[in-house]
């Protein structure tokens, strides 16, 4: 069972975007688990204020907003370019 | 500054408030009756025909999740507890990377209704499909039980309408969109709704701002001189690490999980909008959630923490006397319209998703085996959805008095554990088997129900019991991974032939969708013409 050049490369892009997906998503979690574990285990540092009105913990929280956000617009900007050139190249292929 | 001599109209028949609710209402009819002729297929009525545009998806996504309790709820938290209504927050938010990674495009080119289509693609339709449907009608049924309690309790505190009329105003306006204008109606609703509500939450904001001369941290240093600096650090929420975690995986794998939200990437043209229309959505209710966190300190200053508990408990009514303390009452009737209609749009979400489940999961695909002609189909659909809807009022005035926050933990509990990990195994794993997605996806159900049975939250906090079998209050941090592993053991216990087989063909159509008109869907598939020219769409297709 041969598989023809083209189902490779399609076996090659589906890896690939499984893996940047992986990636991503293993960056997601940890950036979210180390803020809540920080809630959990370090209050008094999560409180302590960098500027009046700004505690670390305030200034983490919207950090990880805004990275969550960012991190759905580097996957974004990866797919809408590379991954679909690569597809429409395979489409185009056929 | 003096919070204390504060008086409310809240409560009060309001005129602005009145006047505000009927036009949402009379624009989002009048949406309907449009949306309604365009509504002739089930494609249509479940989908949208496919027709949304990213941007109009990113908008009805945020519309979809951020409901009332995000925004009373964490308004809310934050005027009476500070920093803690943030975890909520981050936790609620960080679902959508996820969704966006994992979920959105394999789900887009793999199903067309409901996320079954999608993990029932190379299993046997019936097992799959009846164990689907009970994920997702459990995941509904709670999150409409939440809803439409919270709704009677709110629309009686900010318009004065006793609790059963607005349950049954709330239901019938709601029935009316979902029955007669399907998606399209939805959607469109849901958008009206996302852009109200991010307009007023940004208005009131600014509002809040312009007294602090438009800095946040000088608001929170204002809430730390009037309240002590732990209002800006974690407080009692979270003292239980295993806990923290436990209630972090199932936000972040619940919204995942969601059936009305997953529905939403079927109205997009491809996969491509698919992923944008996340990355919309993800901005959109990250900067919403910014937002409230400022409305919350804004009401522990300028209203009081007092005077916000002393109207309810729970602090509810913050976002809404904010709004009356920095806008007078006109802004408290613009703002509690636009809590009446969120809590409108998420219902009817909600709504639209059950009926998809029970008309395309179980009538058409067990029942009639696929082979129902399409007029049955949408009857069936809309007959699904007038049944859902009466039975939201009736949840609704059931559960009158009930203390049911804890049924929107249990249904992110329920997706994150029923749903989210068959529907990953099945478009990643070659060698997930029927068997192993019926125990998924029962084993995920049961336990989440099961263990929130015997938790703190309904064994100590509900019952008076003075202590619970089960120690964490969300059980997500055992479930998920349970629901993981028996899915893959049965799966591996009892292999499946047929649906390694056919992997390939998933793995195929994931990627590069839907290769050419499969002669099934083709039937009920619009071409694009049928709806108003979409340039974009149309365009890299040509490309294509």
């Amino acid at each position: 069972m041969s598989m023809n050049p083209n189902e490779e490369a399609l076996e090659a892009l589906a890896a690939a975007r499984w893996r940047v997906a992986g990636v991503l998503t293993v960056t997601t979690l940890v950036a979210y688990l180390g803020f809540i574990l920080l809630v959990a285990f370090d209050k008094p540092l999560m409180g302590q204020q960098l500027v009046p009105g700004l505690s670390i913990g305030i200034l983490l929280g919207a950090l990880v907003i805004i990275a969550a956000w960012a991190l759905t617009g580097i996957y974004m900007l990866w797919a809408n370019g590379k991954y679909d050139r690569a597809l429409h190249q395979l489409r185009g292929g056929k | 500054m003096n919070p204390a001599e504060t008086t409310t109209q809240l409560g009060q028949p309001n005129a602005t408030a009145i006047l505000f609710f009927l036009l949402f209402v009379g624009v989002t009819l009048a949406i309907t009756y449009w949306a309604a002729r365009k509504t002739k297929t089930t494609s249509e009525f479940f989908a949208a025909g496919g027709g949304v545009s990213a941007a109009q998806n990113g908008f009805a996504l945020a519309g979809d999740y951020m409901s009332a309790a995000s925004f009373l709820g964490i308004a809310g938290l934050v005027a009476t507890s500070g920093f803690d209504g943030l975890i909520y927050s981050v936790g609620w938010l960080v679902g959508w990377p996820v969704v966006t990674f994992l979920i959105a495009e394999p789900l887009r080119n793999l199903g067309k209704y409901t996320f079954a289509d999608v993990v029932a693609y190379r299993l046997k339709q019936t097992p799959v499909r009846l164990s689907a449907a009970v994920g997702t009608l459990t995941v509904v049924s709670f999150y409409l039980i939440a809803q439409m309690v919270g709704a009677g309790n709110l629309i009686h505190l900010l318009f004065g309408l006793s609790y059963e009329a607005a349950v049954v105003i709330v239901g019938a306006v709601m029935i009316l969109y979902v029955l007669f204008g399907g998606m399209i109606a939805t959607t469109w609703v849901q958008i009206v709704k996302a852009v109200l509500l991010l307009a007023g939450a940004t208005g009131l904001a600014g509002m809040v701002l312009s007294r602090f001369g438009f800095s946040p941290l000088r608001l929170f240093n204002e809430a730390a001189t009037q309240y002590g600096a732990e209002v800006l650090a974690p407080g009692k929420l979270v003292n239980n690490p295993l806990e923290a975690i436990s209630l972090g995986v199932a936000l972040m794998f619940g919204t995942a999980g969601l059936p009305h939200i997953l529905m939403r990437f079927y109205t997009v043209p491809d996969a491509k909008a698919a992923r944008s229309s996340v990355f919309y959505a993800t901005g959109l209710i990250g900067y919403f959630y910014l937002v409230t966190f400022i409305l919350g300190f804004g009401a522990s200053v300028l209203v009081g923490r007092q005077a916000i508990t002393g109207v309810d408990k729970g602090g509810n009514m913050a976002a809404p006397m904010l709004a009356e303390v920095v806008g007078g009452t006109g802004f408290l009737g613009f703002i509690s319209a636009v809590a009446f209609a969120t809590i409108l749009a998420v219902v009817a979400g909600l709504t639209l998703s059950g009926a998809a489940a029970l008309s395309h999961d179980l009538w058409s695909s067990v029942v009639r085996k696929g082979q129902a002609p399409e007029a049955e189909q949408l009857k069936v659909a809309r007959l699904a959805s007038l049944f859902l809807g009466v039975l939201a009022i009736i949840l609704g005035v059931v559960f009158k008095g009930q203390n049911v926050a804890f049924m929107v933990g249990l249904a992110f509990a329920i997706a994150a554990s029923a749903n989210f990990p068959a529907l990953l195994l099945s478009m990643a794993w070659k060698k997930f088997t029927t068997n192993g997605a019926v125990a998924s996806m029962l084993t995920g159900a049961i336990s989440s129900v099961l263990f929130i049975f015997l938790s703190p939250t309904v064994q100590v906090d509900l019952l008076g019991n003075t202590s619970a079998l089960f120690p964490l209050r969300n059980p997500g941090v055992i479930t998920i991974p349970l629901a993981f592993i028996v899915g893959a053991a049965v799966s591996l216990l009892f292999p499946e032939h047929e649906s390694a087989a056919r992997f390939a063909e998933v793995k195929h159509r994931m990627h590069v969708g839907v290769p050419q008109p499969v002669p099934a869907v083709a039937a009920v598939a619009p071409k694009p013409a049928e709806g108003p020219p979409r340039p974009a769409a149309t365009g890299s297709e040509a490309k294509a």
